[in-house]
């Protein structure tokens, strides 16, 4: 029985030590006070609130929403606002961060004919594979789809159907440390990869002195759909084609496997090696925390650096990613869009939910409080939506758009994007890109002539 | 009239049933007949319809095509796939590691708990602190302190001066699957542990003396006494232990995702019938991975009854 009271001590010993770390890890979260931002600028109010709240009052939707930076405390603020003035409660549930994960949750959804998600985020490349399954958009909120820039709108309309609304814009940016330009004695960010890397070695070098845990560039180079965007940035911006062009695939090219084989040799020199685990989120604390001289990410990271309590707040800024040698520099188009699914049992009230998200006020209020790039072009130019996201200036915003090869591939992007990523990491991690690319091409040409 | 059973008849000459048997025999069956019913419904079941699609062309998001039957196609393709046939060689090789060291690391343990010492209570409480973790929390743990950049194993080995840098564990191809393999050892040990501990206890104390009285030493002891007595307890470990980590998932997919080098089994499996959508290829991959693993149960089941005394 002197057992007994061993196990017992036991029990509470592991209880205790439970409860310890569990009141550490709640409180240990250092983590830019975004709600306050948030307070600062409340949400809109919903137009037309009492003759909604007539009809569709009481009714409860669910809306598949974000989950990448501050992005979930957006939705609930929203949501909140929209439930306030309506009346319909809208359950908000955050989507896995990897955009490939989300995209088979929406899948396994529309072909089980589930009618437990209403409305979702859907990716900018998404609106081929999913337009069977999702309301056309047209005769409610076609009027108000006019607003928004006229080829996103284009992008979300399938077969003369509108099966998703613009809801915030994306596209790649080159983040990079204005103080540390300045103290290794650079005037302005590099325009080429060469001198990126140049860059990046001479500030790491230095400034790794004091903080071993400093690197030079940091990226998105996990495997998973954030890789596809980067890539496509470094090899389009280097003469690489886009994958799939013209129908037909095309990275097998010289001017691709320079590119990256160059970025290959960079992985653990001015990169941290563990960057082909590195998701957006990686990226963010990397850069927000002072441990890196550049990062390329979406306009969302800048937000979150800018906001007061911030460690590299007013020494950064944003510029176009820099091109290969006789390229020009390009951006990845991201963004998403919301889309009403057609197994919904409250379309209606989803749409009226549909039509306060995409509204100018609500775009404003996303472009505020968290940096996200408006889809209506109009907003672009109002003073306070500008102060907030100087990466809206000209410079940087008219840079070349490039768009991953979703229309060519329809219902099969995932696979195909999947074997993208899949080869770009097995090339960041050590194989020489000559070994994969063959593979890849033939690979994605065999999805290409999947039905 | 119906007689009384008659004990050991004759080998070789059928037993005829009595009417009491049969009542009994039919009384078994109607009271095993829920049982059965929730396995076919749970595991016959979806198995067949397995089997069916794999014989299928399914896809998930099926557009235009329409499903058919395309008899032993997946499986001529699946032949072929270079994909496949790594992450069976990663699972195997995998499995290989971590059933032996879990297997000697656990044994050891058990014998060091099953003997007297003050404070063994406890001890045996705390063992198993690790098994009770959920395992994609564990791995999330591991994944942090792990991390080239601010994990915590790396910020000792360098303080130590065992490393003379951070090393990237988990991205470098080459101490990846270390990594993965050491977090499933410190998880699953305590549970080989614990087993075996439930088969040492069993063991006579008065075998052991018998064997002290004889002059047989402790390695003696354990060759000849432990290990022998031991084989159904070691026989269920391993079958256990083989079987789960032919299946992992959770650590690998936490540590690496969609990495296509650290690809197992099961990860290839999900994300072709999740990712790619193509349901009825994900079938012939599924009855692939069944065969694969039922090949293991019957070589061990064969090997240890043929050296069975």
């Amino acid at each position: 029985m002197k057992h007994r009271a061993l196990l017992i001590v036991a029990g509470l010993v592991g209880a205790g030590t439970l409860a310890v770390s569990l009141s550490v890890a709640a409180a240990g979260t250092s983590r830019p006070a975004a709600p306050a931002k948030a307070a600062a600028y409340p949400a809109p109010k919903v137009p037309n609130a009492a003759a909604i709240k007539a009809k569709y009052h009481g009714q409860k939707i669910t809306f598949v929403g974000d989950s990448v930076g501050n992005g979930h405390v957006r939705d609930l603020a929203l949501a909140k606002r929209f439930t306030k003035d309506t009346g319909i409660k809208v359950n908000v549930v955050p989507h896995p961060a990897a955009s490939d994960q989300a995209y088979s949750d929406l899948v396994r959804n529309f072909s089980q004919k589930s009618s437990s998600i209403d409305v979702a985020m859907i990716d900018v490349v998404w609106p081929g594979a999913f337009a069977p399954y999702l309301v056309d958009l047209k005769p409610k909120l076609g009027k108000q789809s006019k607003i928004h820039a006229p080829g996103i709108v284009a992008a979300d309309t399938v077969g003369g159907k509108l099966v998703a609304m613009p809801w915030f814009g994306d596209f790649g940016l080159l983040y990079y440390r204005t103080d540390l330009l300045t103290k290794y004695g650079y005037s302005k960010p590099p325009t080429s990869w060469s001198q990126l890397f140049a860059m990046a070695k001479k500030i790491q070098t230095g400034e790794q002195k004091s903080n071993p845990s400093f690197y030079g560039f940091v990226f998105q180079g996990n495997a998973y759909e954030g890789l596809t965007c980067n890539a496509l940035e470094w090899i389009a911006s280097a003469g690489g084609g886009h994958y799939i062009d013209n129908g037909k695939a095309s990275i097998n090219n010289s001017k691709a496997q320079t590119i990256l084989d160059a970025m290959r040799a960079q992985i653990g020199k001015i990169t941290p090696r563990g960057v082909t685990s590195y998701q957006e989120d990686q990226t963010e604390h990397a850069f927000d925390n002072g441990d890196a001289a550049f990062a390329r990410n979406w306009p969302y990271q800048y937000g979150i650096g800018a906001t007061a309590g911030s460690k590299v707040k007013g020494k950064f800024s944003v510029a176009p990613l820099p091109h290969g040698a006789n390229g020009k520099s390009v951006a990845t188009v991201g963004g998403w869009q919301l889309a009403v699914s057609k197994y919904s049992k409250h379309k209606d009230a989803t749409i009226e939910f549909v039509r306060y998200m995409t509204s100018k006020p609500v775009e404003k209020f996303d472009a505020i409080t968290n940096s996200n790039v408006p889809t209506i072009p109009s907003l672009a130019k109002d003073k306070q939506v500008y102060k907030t996201n100087p990466y809206l200036k000209p410079a940087t915003a008219s840079v070349a758009r490039v768009a991953r090869p979703s229309k060519f591939l329809k219902t099969h992007y995932n696979e195909a994007s999947k074997a993208i990523f899949q080869g770009i990491n097995q090339i960041l991690n050590g194989t020489p890109a000559k070994s994969v690319l063959p593979a890849l091409q033939s690979k994605l040409n065999t999805i290409l002539k999947e039905k | 009239m119906s007689s009384v059973a008659t004990p050991a008849p004759v080998s070789g000459r059928r037993r005829r049933r009595t009417k009491l048997q049969r009542r009994q025999s039919r009384l078994a069956w109607l009271l095993l007949l829920p049982a059965l019913a929730v396995v076919a419904f749970v595991a016959i079941y979806p198995l067949g319809k397995t089997v069916y699609q794999s014989f299928t062309n399914q896809e998930f998001l099926a557009g235009i095509t329409p499903t058919k039957w395309v008899g032993l196609e997946n499986y001529r393709t699946l032949w072929h796939d270079t994909l496949f046939r790594n992450s069976v060689i990663e699972t195997v090789k995998f499995t290989l590691i971590t059933v032996s060291f879990e297997f000697v690391l656990g044994l050891v343990i058990a014998l060091v708990v099953n003997s007297s010492f003050k404070g063994r209570g406890l001890m045996r409480a705390v063992m198993l602190v690790p098994w009770a973790i959920p395992t994609v929390v564990a791995a999330k743990m591991w994944q942090w302190m792990l991390d080239d950049v601010f994990g915590v194993v790396n910020d000792i080995g360098v303080r130590t001066g065992i490393l003379s840098h951070p090393h990237a564990w988990i991205s470098d191809p080459a101490t990846a699957l270390a990594s993965v393999c050491a977090v499933d050892i410190w998880k699953t040990t305590p549970f080989v542990a614990l087993l075996l501990l439930a088969g040492l206890q069993v063991i006579p104390r008065d075998l052991y003396e018998a064997a002290d009285v004889d002059g047989a030493g402790p390695v003696q002891q354990f060759f000849r006494i432990t290990l022998p007595l031991l084989r159904p307890a070691i026989l269920v470990v391993l079958i256990f232990r083989t079987l789960d980590a032919l299946r992992v998932f959770d650590v690998f997919y936490v540590f690496f995702g969609q990495r296509p080098d650290t690809q197992t089994m099961a990860i290839y499996n999900q994300s072709t019938i999740v990712g790619d959508g193509h349901v009825g290829y994900g079938a012939a991959i599924s009855v692939a991975i069944f065969l694969i693993i039922s090949l293991f149960v019957v070589i061990y089941v064969t090997f240890v009854r043929v050296t069975d005394e």
